[in-house]
């Protein structure tokens, strides 16, 4: 199934895609946040590729460029082929409708002053898909039932839900305009374990009856083995790693996806390891940036080569690494 | 008993209630742990089972509404259940101590970190300011914080997440306190940085010999650094084990579809096994087993009549109609 | 499509549905939780029904000069006593409440709608529109309210209209800062956020997604600021400026009974009573509802 996603068309190409925000009160100059820096990412129709990396690393930011929320600094963006860019917004409507976003945060995504109708009914209504009330009512109901939240409670509001509930009307929300492509940024991260689980197999669901493409943000791990065909793995603004799932979780080729995937804790004590080598250090500031490599102050195997130089794309097989001495490569 | 003696603390039946305008919600239900000396508990479960609020119980912090109903806290030996506000205040990060999720809202944002730890030494000890700062200075580098003379001057948001959870463990060290009581402490931190804390808390237990009580909704947490675990469900211990028996043979159908619903990292699956439904309402608890609406194994009985916590093996407890007598029926 | 799963769990799941809030039950919550702010709900009431119907209610005309029942002490035939010009001060209070409340609910209604507008452009769109009309409200803020009032009012001159205009000139500056804070967090939000993602044009945001979660304070800062005004407008008389005779405002009946402050007191005594009561029952009003509707202070 993976491997029969992937050969689908590319839905979204991102080039050389930068984006820097400027530092408020910086007393020396013009101080930027470099949350993207440079990335080149395809992401094919009908797959879903996961974006993981620690806080900072710009993967969310990436995620909001990418669907235009945010201005790109530079680079450039294309969806089927067209280039959206610098499109103006009247002409890019019809892609908008196309890109939609789930949340982390499932109380604040939700407006509290309105009810799931209103709330899942919006994006029928800015784009006059419903034919009169009674039509945007079924739609609405429609659209409740996919993501499981019985239609009589259409006129609750939020508060009265539970978090995995919220995240189902979220869903619905982000489902209305039949997209092509859900950025789903750390959909579940807020939920308990158990809610989680759920939600998953809902996304699952979706995907497979809709024939969705996801960009899926998250910093679990174990989440993106179970949901992602391929995996992104960033860190400080750029990309590490790019590769099919199975193959990226057994033989990680980037010294930060070894780590990375070594530092998780399994539920398994037999799988305990008192010596495994972690990763010392913290995350360096995105302000200022290591050169060369960004990973090279935390890199063991850092050699003069990446101070120096940013490791150039290096394919192996159907995989990208960028790093100067990689795993086993 | 006379294990009574050895225990660092013990936590018997402890009833904590909360009276609300809409009626009384039993937090804590009952629970009864056992912490022997220089070991890692760990408390599990969902969000609103009750971990926090017994650890809130321990420590002497329950707000109104809630007030403990029932049981006794035993700190060596020591009923500390119900002591006055100075006596408690002396026995608060003296003999236990407390870390929360987030570190930065613990720590004044005002006060560089150092001072803040020396005030906590000069509290509870009899030592001259310069001698509190030179403690200060060794705790910091026991805690594994780098260049601690000049951290010590540093403010709360200089420091990174996984530093300022550091300084928090160093602040609950100062006094060496026989129990540290640890609020999902590695939550709001990032994998790499994680590990590098769970690892810091098994030193702790290692060489100081401090009992922590870890309370997370990670069972890869808990796999990776407890010694024994009590699973916790709406106010309830529902099975505590030894960590290894608790994973090997896990008992309860609450922790067999916890341990079930997490994303495995090796093998593909298709779909995750999921707990139906959620945490129930504390107001409108089942009236058999609490866990009732949401089991797949029931018999008929639970539904009628809450379950004892059952022992089937040494230091294996369930509560669960399944085990009841010892065996499973 | 699986959806019986997903159905069966969120039914089990009923009883964590909370009921949900309704006007009537923040109302019950009101009285429940601060009694001091519903009686000063009620006592508001009375006072505009009784401003309302007070050809009815006042027991003299208060423009009725009696020459012969001048300067009378509070008795029986004048509960409140008599004015200077043989006038019932208890008719002439009853009447001025008219005035006050007047006061107090349009210029604020007026200043809050200028304040609003400008506040939710301000702080949405940002940049130098943001800075033109903070800087502006920062003047306007700099000067003391009373004076650009009074000045307002010697260029223009005194009466009912002209005390509207100038008040709600000077009012606006605050619920413009208030606001454009409110709405840079909300335009933070999530659910903001999710209204862009959709495509949902920037007038239908800030209307439908900002202004109605702005209004919780807004009710808050309208039931401060009506006695802020009814206070200005009593100065505004007392300074002369303001209402002018025969006008039966209380900041006028103040100044006049100032001659007689200590000979008959009541005169200038009774209009003060009725300031002080008619601004502390809006600003107790105003706390208690604050308590209610107020997002931030909500128990979670």
């Amino acid at each position: 199934m993976a491997a029969e996603r992937k050969t689908g068309e590319i839905l979204l190409e991102a080039k050389n895609l930068v984006k820097e925000f400027p530092l408020a009160n910086s007393r020396r100059g013009k101080q930027v946040v470099h949350a993207v820096s440079g990335v080149n990412l395809k992401i094919y129709e009908g797959e879903t590729l996961a974006l993981v990396g620690e806080s900072g690393c710009g993967k969310s930011t990436l995620g909001r460029t990418l669907i235009r929320l945010l201005p790109a600094t530079s680079g450039t963006l294309e969806f089927k082929g067209a280039d959206i860019t610098a499109m103006k917004e009247r002409e890019f409507a019809q892609y908008r409708r196309q890109m939609q976003l789930i949340f982390q945060d499932p109380y604040a995504s939700l407006n509290p002053r309105m009810n799931v109708k209103e709330i899942i009914a919006e994006p029928l209504t800015t784009y006059g898909l419903a034919k009169d009330k009674s039509d945007l009512e079924r739609q609405v109901k429609e659209l409740m039932g996919e993501v499981g939240i019985p239609a009589e409670f259409i006129n609750r509001y939020p508060h009265q839900f539970s978090g995995g509930q919220r995240q189902r009307i979220g869903i619905a929300r982000a489902i209305a305009l039949r997209p092509k492509l859900i950025v789903c940024d750390e959909p579940v991260s807020a939920l308990d374990v158990s809610i989680q689980s759920q939600v998953l197999n809902l996304l699952k669901d979706l995907q497979d009856q809709y024939g969705l493409t996801y960009l899926f943000i998250s910093h679990d791990l174990s989440v993106v083995k179970f949901i992602a065909d391929r995996v992104c793995v960033m860190f400080l603004g750029m990309v590490c790693e790019v590769g099919d799932t199975d193959s990226l979780y057994e033989t990680p080729l980037h010294p930060y996806t070894r780590f990375l995937l070594e530092a998780i804790p399994k539920a398994d004590p037999r799988l305990r390891n008192e010596e495994k080598e972690l990763l010392t250090g913290e995350i360096p500031s995105p302000v200022n940036p290591p050169s060369g490599c960004r990973f090279h102050t935390r890199c063991p195997y850092a050699k003069e080569i990446c101070r120096r130089e940013a490791p150039p794309a290096k394919q192996v097989g159907e995989r990208q690494v960028f790093c100067h001495f990689p795993l086993e490569g | 008993m006379d294990m009574k003696e050895e225990m660092a603390l013990q936590i018997r039946d402890l009833k904590s209630h909360f009276f609300t305008s809409k009626g009384v919600v039993p937090a804590v239900d009952g629970v009864s742990i056992d912490v022997p000396p220089g070991r890692i508990i760990g408390l599990v479960g969902e969000s609103g089972c009750g971990k926090s609020m017994t650890a809130m119980s321990v420590m002497g912090l329950l707000r109104h509404p809630g007030k403990i109903v029932g049981g006794t806290i035993l700190l060596e030996g020591r009923d500390i259940t119900h002591l006055s506000k100075r006596e408690r205040s002396k026995v608060r990060g003296n003999e236990i101590s407390m870390i929360f999720q987030e570190p930065m809202t613990s720590l004044n944002p005002v006060y560089p970190v150092g001072r803040q730890v020396q005030e906590a030494i000069l509290l509870h000890q009899k030592v001259t300011k310069e001698e509190a700062k030179q403690r200060v200075i060794d705790i910091f580098k026991e805690v594994g914080i780098p260049e601690p003379e000049k951290r010590y001057y540093s403010y709360p948001h200089q420091l990174s997440g996984g530093l300022r959870q550091r300084v928090m463990i160093g602040m609950a060290m100062v006094c060496r306190p026989k129990v540290m009581i640890a609020d999902e402490p590695t939550t709001a931190l990032d994998v790499t940085i994680e590990a590098q804390i769970l690892r810091l808390m098994k030193r702790l237990r290692d060489e100081l010999g401090t009992s922590i009580i870890l309370i997370t909704h990670n069972m890869g947490v808990v796999a990776e650094v407890c010694d024994y675990v009590y699973v916790m469900y709406a106010g309830n211990v529902m099975e505590q084990a030894e960590t290894f028996e608790l994973f090997e043979r896990t008992e309860h159908p609450y922790t067999q579809g916890l341990l079930k619903s997490i994303p495995k990292l090796d093998g593909k699956e298709d779909r995750l096994y999921t707990i139906e439904g959620v945490v129930p309402n504390l107001l409108h608890l089942p009236k058999g087993c609490n866990f009732c609406n949401r089991c797949d194994q029931t018999v008929e009985k639970c539904f009628v009549e809450k379950p004892e916590l059952y022992e089937t093996r040494e230091g294996h407890k369930v509560r669960c109609f399944r085990y009841e007598g010892g065996v499973k029926a | 499509m699986n959806t019986e799963y997903t159905r069966k769990e969120v039914l089990s799941d009923e009883s964590q549905i909370g009921e949900q809030e309704t006007w009537m039950d923040q109302v019950k919550k009101l009285i429940r939780q601060n009694k001091l702010a519903a009686f000063s709900a009620v006592l508001i009431v009375v006072i505009i029904l009784m401003a309302v119907f007070a050809p009815l209610v006042a027991p003299y005309d208060p423009y009725a000069q009696v020459l012969k029942d001048r300067l009378l002490a509070p008795g029986k035939a004048h509960w409140l006593g008599t004015d200077e010009l043989g006038r019932d001060m208890l008719s002439r209070i009853i009447y001025g409440a008219r005035i006050s409340l007047t006061i107090g609910l349009v210029p604020t209604l007026i200043s809050m709608v200028i304040g609003t507008v400008l506040g939710l452009i301000a702080g949405y769109y940002g940049g130098k529109i943001d800075f033109t009309i903070m800087r502006f409200a920062d003047v306007m803020l700099a000067f003391p309210s009373l004076l650009l009032a009074m000045v307002v009012m010697y260029t223009m001159g005194g009466g009912l209209v002209n005390i509207f205009i100038a008040l709600s000139l000077v009012n606006w500056a605050g619920t413009a800062r208030i606001v454009r804070a409110q709405t840079l967090s909300l335009k933070e939000a999530e659910y903001v956020e999710a209204a862009r993602s959709i495509g949902v044009k920037s007038w239908t945001i800030l209307m439908r997604h900002i202004l109605p979660n702005c209004l919780p304070s807004l009710i808050v800062l309208f039931t401060l600021n009506i006695p802020s005004a009814i206070l200005s407008e009593s100065s505004l008389s007392f300074l002369g400026v303001g209402a002018q005779p025969p006008s039966a405002s209380w900041g006028l009946a103040v100044v006049r009974g100032k001659k007689y402050l200590f000979t008959e007191p009541w005169l200038s005594i009774a209009p003060s009573v009725a300031i002080m009561i008619v601004v502390m029952a809006f600003n107790f009003l105003g706390d208690g509802l604050r308590d209610v509707l107020d997002p931030y202070l909500k128990e979670q």
